[in-house]
């Protein structure tokens, strides 16, 4: 039983695939939190699709996929996040017409040129069949950028999360912050693609967070909570990826449902309760109101 | 009011006009608030209440005139809470420590500011409620925690926007004596209402505001028919009792007035 366990650990590519899914699983869980708590869930879904058109694009061009998809997904997340602050159109429109558009791109660009490099199928399913030791170094490199930013930004991140607009009287910069924590995801999301795929990172991105909002109503608990399940999903995930001979999207995104729905049984009305309330709105008043007591001092 | 004028002033308004996008919400406002004042702006929906209370805090710059503010002048800012996200994950501390946002890297709280934290807590008597998440407490306490964020950050002014929107007397009550009790202590307050009898007649100072300042100054001074009509757009009537103006619309004096075989007609 236990060497049969232990088995897929001789293969590289599974030990590869293992790290690159418990990394990836943490950080999603991690920004997850704040996707969830800003109601981005759309967002995510929307960003990984965009960075598919630059998953597309560096793979016909033949430029490092890191690169190509990771400056197109920080191009498109930085764009979405503009034209949603200057209110030039709703954010489901802003991200409908430029994620799907990327998305179309990508799968116009694949029609007409083949699949070069990573294979179609990997991109939108996810695979940790080709996930090399460098892929492990940039995923590691993703994490620990994106970790200690969510580190030092905590008290700004949450702030501007809670109530951007008091947090900017109190003198956060929310604009840097909401674009700080654009790039984080985008990072999350590119990481993230190899073993989910673009179709299930935003499962990736939520059900951890949901899971932990049930669990706890501090911000801290819920932000270690959730970092800790998306790592403990993508580890589950994996092994049962392989030993079940499924891609490794579908497992990891069942395993974190399966998670919820035992949270969600045990936990009761209590947690019942708690996840209903993170996809509350804040009141429409709320986006030109302050709503939250701050101190700022004047220039 | 000739003691307030002798203070010094925190921060003025000059011919401030302002809105959002092309619509003015404000037009030619000059406001003036000193050291130690309990100002409450009053005025009908719309008016710019919340929008005086966003540009004096800064957050909203004005497209004409001039906001000074005194050098250093910590502000502190309380919302309506029925804007606030009550399902948000955020306990009692964290909320509160909020306030802290800047100066320290680390994301846990020193030893130090737990302690401050404790104390301006105590000080609200809602020091058991600390790990409570803000959902879990009753309006009144509710208001204390956004009261208490806002002192942790040992401000001179502070800004309540409608703090008694929506309460019943007893929380009315409650809040205005903790209000009371603060700016006794030498804090300056300036609150906007709806309240013209809760809480504008109690106020040594009221505001009345509708796009620009209709009227500033002691109640029994601002609180006449005359300003309130031209305020609120609708005839009222102001009486006296207990030596403090009391409000009242027209129609209800009228209806009050007119015999019982009239009433059904009004």
């Amino acid at each position: 039983m236990i060497d049969e366990f232990l088995r897929p650990f001789d293969f590289e590519f599974f030990r590869n695939g293992l790290m690159v899914a418990t990394m990836a699983g943490a950080l999603c869980g991690a920004i997850g939190v704040y996707v969830v708590l800003k109601g981005m869930s759309y967002i995510g879904h929307g960003l990984s699709h965009a960075i598919f058109g630059g998953f597309a694009a560096s793979s016909l061009i033949g430029v490092n996929f890191f690169l190509g998809a990771g400056v197109w997904g920080i191009a498109s997340a930085l764009m979405i996040n503009g034209v949603t602050r200057r209110r030039l159109l709703g954010s489901d429109a802003a991200i409908g017409v430029i994620t799907t558009a990327s998305f179309a791109l990508g799968l116009a660009l694949f029609a007409i040129f083949g699949t070069q490099g990573r294979s179609f199928d990997a991109a939108l399913f996810g695979s940790i069949l080709g996930v090399g030791t460098d892929d492990v170094i940039a995923i590691f490199i993703v994490c620990l950028l994106a970790g200690t930013l969510i580190f030092l930004r905590y008290r700004a991140l949450l702030f501007t999360t809670f109530d951007p607009e008091v947090a900017d009287v109190a003198g956060v910069n929310t604009a840097r912050m909401d674009a700080l924590l654009m790039v984080i995801l985008a990072g999350s999301i590119l990481a993230t693609m190899q073993v989910l795929g673009v179709t299930l990172i935003a499962a990736a991105l939520v059900i951890p967070a949901a899971i932990a909002r049930m669990l706890t109503n501090s911000f801290a608990r819920m932000l270690q909570f959730a970092t800790g399940i998306g790592a403990f999903c993508g580890f589950v995930g994996m092994n049962l990826s392989y030993h079940l001979d499924i891609q490794s999207g579908p497992t990891v995104v069942l395993t974190a449902a399966t998670l919820f729905a035992i949270v969600f049984i045990v936990t009761g009305a209590t947690g019942r309760r708690r996840a209903a309330g993170i996809t509350a709105p804040v009141p429409p008043s709320a986006a030109r109101a302050p709503s939250a007591p701050v101190t700022a001092r004047a220039d | 009011m000739s003691g307030s004028a002798e203070r010094a002033q925190l921060l003025g308004l000059a011919a401030v006009t302002c809105g959002y996008a092309s619509d003015a919400v404000l037009v030619d406002v000059d406001l003036a608030i000193r050291e130690r004042e309990f100002v409450g702006i009053v005025g009908p929906s719309g008016a710019g209440k919340t929008t005086v209370l966003r540009v004096i805090a800064g957050s909203l710059k004005p497209a004409h005139g001039t906001v000074t503010r005194r050098k250093g002048l910590r502000m502190a800012y309380v919302p309506q809470v029925e804007t606030i996200n009550w399902s948000f994950p955020v306990t009692v501390r964290e909320c509160v420590l909020m306030a802290r946002v800047k100066g320290r890297l680390l994301p846990w709280a020193s030893r130090a500011e737990h302690a401050q934290v404790a104390e301006v807590l105590d000080k609200l008597d809602i020091g058991e409620l600390a790990g409570r998440h803000i959902r879990e407490l009753s309006g009144g306490q509710q208001q204390r925690v956004f009261i208490a964020r806002a002192l942790l950050g040992e401000p001179q002014l502070l800004l309540m926007d409608e703090p008694t929107s929506g309460v019943d007397v007893r929380l009315r009550h409650e809040v205005l004596h903790l209000l009371d009790d603060l700016n006794a202590r030498g804090l300056a307050i300036v609150l906007t209402t709806h309240d013209l009898n809760g809480i504008a007649a109690h106020l040594p100072r009221v505001v009345c505001l509708n796009r620009s300042v209709i009227g500033d100054g002691a109640p029994t001074e601002v609180l006449t028919s005359d300003v309130l009509e031209r305020t609120y757009g609708a005839s009222m009537q102001v009486l006296e009792h207990g030596g403090m103006p009391v409000v009242v619309d027209s129609y209800q004096s009228a209806r009050a007035a007119a015999p019982q075989s009239v009433r059904s007609h009004l």
